[in-house]
């Protein structure tokens, strides 16, 4: 199958790697990927933060850039769920029922990695070894708009060596919420000093999820804590074999260091 | 029909010549003092608060959980009672006549209020015309929402709160802070602490000497504390859950009967009603009085479930007034994107599965309809000019929309309202603010993929920011926000599509010149990224 990775704009300025680790995933399974270089944003920042308006331009530039793709694959929930939840109903308000219809179109061919797998493609057992204690957040949009289920777990559950420990409250929002977690940084906090004392409880060393922007998130607070818990995305897990692991990325130094990151790795 | 006001209201239920008025201002409880993420900030500062919100939610939530559980119709139930509500809403005004037909009908007298100013003037004239100084009180939010008791207190009538938490929140000089649970921030001592203090002020009976903090204790002293108040009120003022428009009859769902010696005790009986209240059929209610405990108490059926419909000779009130409240009702009736709010049947439990209202607690919505509906409903009846922060107040977790009984999107109408808010906030003529600078200019960067790629390339100066640590712990704002509380990691030394480039580039030719050079620009301080690291097997890049 000719898949579109809709690499989204975090994955691309922030986390290249997991970007890699989905193309990795996608062409071992036998899919050729390509990238369309014509994609930025999917606007999704835009609209939820009441940028309707400046969101358009960048919907049909989405919707454009993707034309033509059996299916369109995002290491992403969040991002997902905003091209198959609120595109048309953006278009359709801005009186444009042409784009309004493409955006249905490509709604209905864009997948989250996991439900990619999973759902359309029927695989679990994508050939990935991670020995480590991992822990899975799911996080609100794949949990709730996008339904995606179990498809991560079993996923994960079938990555050699991997051992999966269960997240108390798991299905609690980890508090980022895009702009609240500025606008509400006071309780964005607060809920994430609750997600990171579960993630904590479980001893995991690795907590993943099918979003970078929630593990920024949660991984920036750990981070902070100097807890050792880390955050590594689903698909990082996915991409890991054993002849090419993924290792578990460094922590931040706990004092500060006069060389580069590389040096203290 | 018995007019109040100078203009005949009537005129607004037929076609509108102008936006129909908001809920007016200086009155009422639907606005806050200070914006949310402030009054939030000093919530999570309150451990006790805390400790008790988290403590009622996750009872609840469990109970919640398990009743619903137990219907395997649980969501044809759903459907069917957000189906009905659409439809009093598409035909709210035939619905209304006919009630206001059939109410009158049977002995009742129905008065129109277009806002908080009407329906309280309304309540105190026919208060005042009884010549009572003192009325009983149902449970209610919609009399919280247009401050009556405050207006009946302008005017010397004294209103005595007779549902066990509202006694506490009134006791206390406080603000409910939950719909269902309006005393939900307080514990058992500060309640016995408040009845110790208050129950015997203002002419009401003591609390009983060495009272303790056992729930039996309270309820009991609450008890005796109310039993004077019964039997003294001759007037008793209620909301509606709902009004039968095929019938006339009213309905109060409640779970300590308190409510009930109110609704039959004094001669008169006034009940302040929402204008969305409706159910066309007595039938309907067979859907809501299934949804409706499940919801708010976890419980299969309610305890207490009065209906009454107009008056019956010998038999409870003599007199029975309907007041039907517009309030910025048919303002969010007006809007297609937001008037599913009105299907709303206050049960809280999008409140309870909320996990900021959860950590803030009600009173920082400053609204008396807190939680994830209030921050659709408060903007709505308010317009969003006066409520500007309440459709921010939520993650979007989309937890609210599982658990509301009558499926109101509420994440995609906050949404929609922050939309509105930022509109408004455009079309007030004053400069942008810094929000909008910033959301103008990355629209304008990502609008074209060659513009976003430089700016990408840009970002690599900010590993410069994060060098002793290897990752960035500070900021300046608005992103200082991020920083407080959470390290950001070290922006990658090359963008996903710059890596991608090189690697199409590679395999086409031997050189990469069929692409740009993802070299170009400045060099992150590590210094230049080998091609045997980035071409790896894994693709890693120091973070």
């Amino acid at each position: 199958m000719r898949v579109g990775l809709f690499v989204t704009c975090l994955v691309d300025g922030m986390f290249p790697d997991v970007g890699e680790a989905t193309v990795r995933v996608l062409e071992r399974l036998g899919h050729e990927v390509d990238l369309p270089l014509a994609q930025t944003c999917c606007g999704q920042m835009h609209i939820n933060t009441g940028y309707a308006r400046e969101a358009l331009p960048l919907v049909r530039r989405h919707v454009e850039a993707f034309e033509g793709y059996e299916a369109v694959v995002a290491p992403s929930a969040s991002c997902v769920g905003s091209v198959r939840h609120q595109y048309a109903t953006l278009a359709t308000a801005a009186g444009d029922e042409e784009l309004a219809a493409a955006a249905i179109a490509l709604a209905s061919r864009t997948f989250e990695l996991s439900e990619f797998l999973v759902g359309v493609l029927g695989v679990t057992e994508v050939g990935a070894y991670y020995p480590h204690r991992v822990t899975y957040h799911p996080t609100c949009h794949s949990l709730r708009p996008l339904r995606v289920g179990d498809a991560p777990t079993r996923l994960l559950r079938a990555v050699a060596g991997l051992e999966l420990v269960e997240l108390p409250a798991a299905e609690v929002c980890c508090g980022f919420g895009g702009t609240f977690a500025l606008k509400n940084a006071d309780t964005s906090t607060a809920m994430l000093a609750d997600k990171m004392s579960r993630v904590l409880s479980t001893g995991a060393e690795v907590v993943t999820a099918g979003d970078s922007s929630c593990l920024m998130h949660i991984g920036g607070g750990l981070s902070r804590l100097r807890a050792g818990a880390r955050p590594v995305h689903l698909a990082e897990i996915l991409a890991s074999t054993v002849t090419s692991p993924t290792a578990v990325p460094p922590a931040a130094a706990s004092t500060p260091v006069t060389t580069t990151a590389r040096t203290v790795r | 029909m018995t007019q109040a006001g100078p203009t005949p209201p009537a005129t607004f239920l037929g076609l509108p010549t102008a936006a129909p008025p908001s809920a007016p201002r200086g009155v009422g409880m639907l606005r806050g003092d200070e914006p949310f993420p402030a009054a939030a900030r000093r919530a999570l500062g309150d451990a006790q608060l805390r400790r008790n919100l988290g403590k009622a939610t996750t009872t609840i939530r469990g109970r919640r959980a398990s009743v619903v559980a137990e219907l395997d119709d649980w969501e044809r139930l759903r459907a069917a009672g957000a189906a009905i509500k659409d439809d009093v809403l598409a035909h709210l005004d035939d619905y209304l006549v006919r009630l206001e037909q059939q109410v009158t009908a049977r002995g009742g007298v129905v008065h129109w209020a277009r806002d908080a100013h009407e329906a309280n003037q309304i309540v105190v004239d026919l208060v005042r015309a009884t010549g009572a100084d003192e009325v009983v009180k149902v449970k209610s939010m919609v009399t919280q929402e247009i401050g009556l008791n405050e207006a009946l207190a302008d005017v010397g009538v004294a209103a005595w709160e007779t549902d066990l938490a509202e006694l506490i929140v009134q006791l206390g000089h406080d603000r409910p802070s939950h719909i269902v649970v309006p005393a939900i921030h307080r514990n058992r001592a500060e309640i016995r602490d408040i009845f110790v203090r208050e129950m015997g002020t203002t002419g009401g009976v003591p609390a009983p000497a060495g009272l303790t903090d056992e729930p039996r204790a309270l309820a009991e002293a609450a008890r005796r504390h109310l039993r004077q108040r019964f039997l003294s009120a001759r007037v008793a003022i209620s909301g509606a859950n709902f009004a039968v428009a095929e019938t006339g009859t009213l309905a109060v769902v409640e779970s300590e009967g308190n409510g009930r010696m109110c609704l039959t005790l004094p001669d008169t009986l006034i009940t302040v009603m929402g204008l969305e209240k409706i159910v066309p059929t007595w039938r309907d209610l067979e859907v809501f009085l299934q949804l409706l405990p499940r919801s708010a108490t976890g419980e299969r059926m309610n305890p207490y479930t009065s209906m009454w419909t107009g008056v019956t000779p010998g038999d409870g009130p003599r007199a029975f007034h309907l007041v039907l409240l517009d309030n910025g009702r048919t303002a969010t009736l007006a809007d297609p994107a937001g008037r599913a709010a009105l299907r709303c049947i206050r049960c809280a439990a999008c409140l309870n599965v909320c996990p900021v209202y959860e950590r803030t607690g009600g009173h920082a919505y400053g609204s008396v309809y807190p939680g994830p509906i209030g921050a659709v409903l408060s903007p709505q009846l308010t317009g969003v000019t006066d409520n500007p922060s309440l459709p921010y107040a939520s993650t979007l977790c989309g937890a609210c929309l599982d658990a509301c009984p009558v499926a109101i999107d509420i994440p995609s109408m906050l949404v929609h309202l922050r939309a509105k808010v930022v509109d408004a906030d455009r079309g007030a003529g004053h400069r942008p603010t810094a929000e909008q600078a910033v959301m103008t200019t990355a629209a304008w960067t990502m609008a074209k993929p060659r513009r976003w790629a430089r700016t990408l390339r840009a970002a690599r100066l900010g590993r410069l920011l994060g060098r002793r640590r290897g990752t960035i712990s500070r900021l300046p704002p608005p992103l200082a926000a991020w920083t407080a509380s959470r390290d950001l990691p070290l922006p990658p030394s090359e963008s996903f599509r710059d890596r991608w480039s090189r690697r199409q580039a590679s395999a086409g030719g031997p050189d990469g010149s069929g692409g740009h050079d993802p070299q170009d620009g400045p060099d992150g301080p590590d210094g230049p990224d080998g091609p045997d690291e980035l071409d790896g097997p894994d693709g890693r890049t120091p973070r």
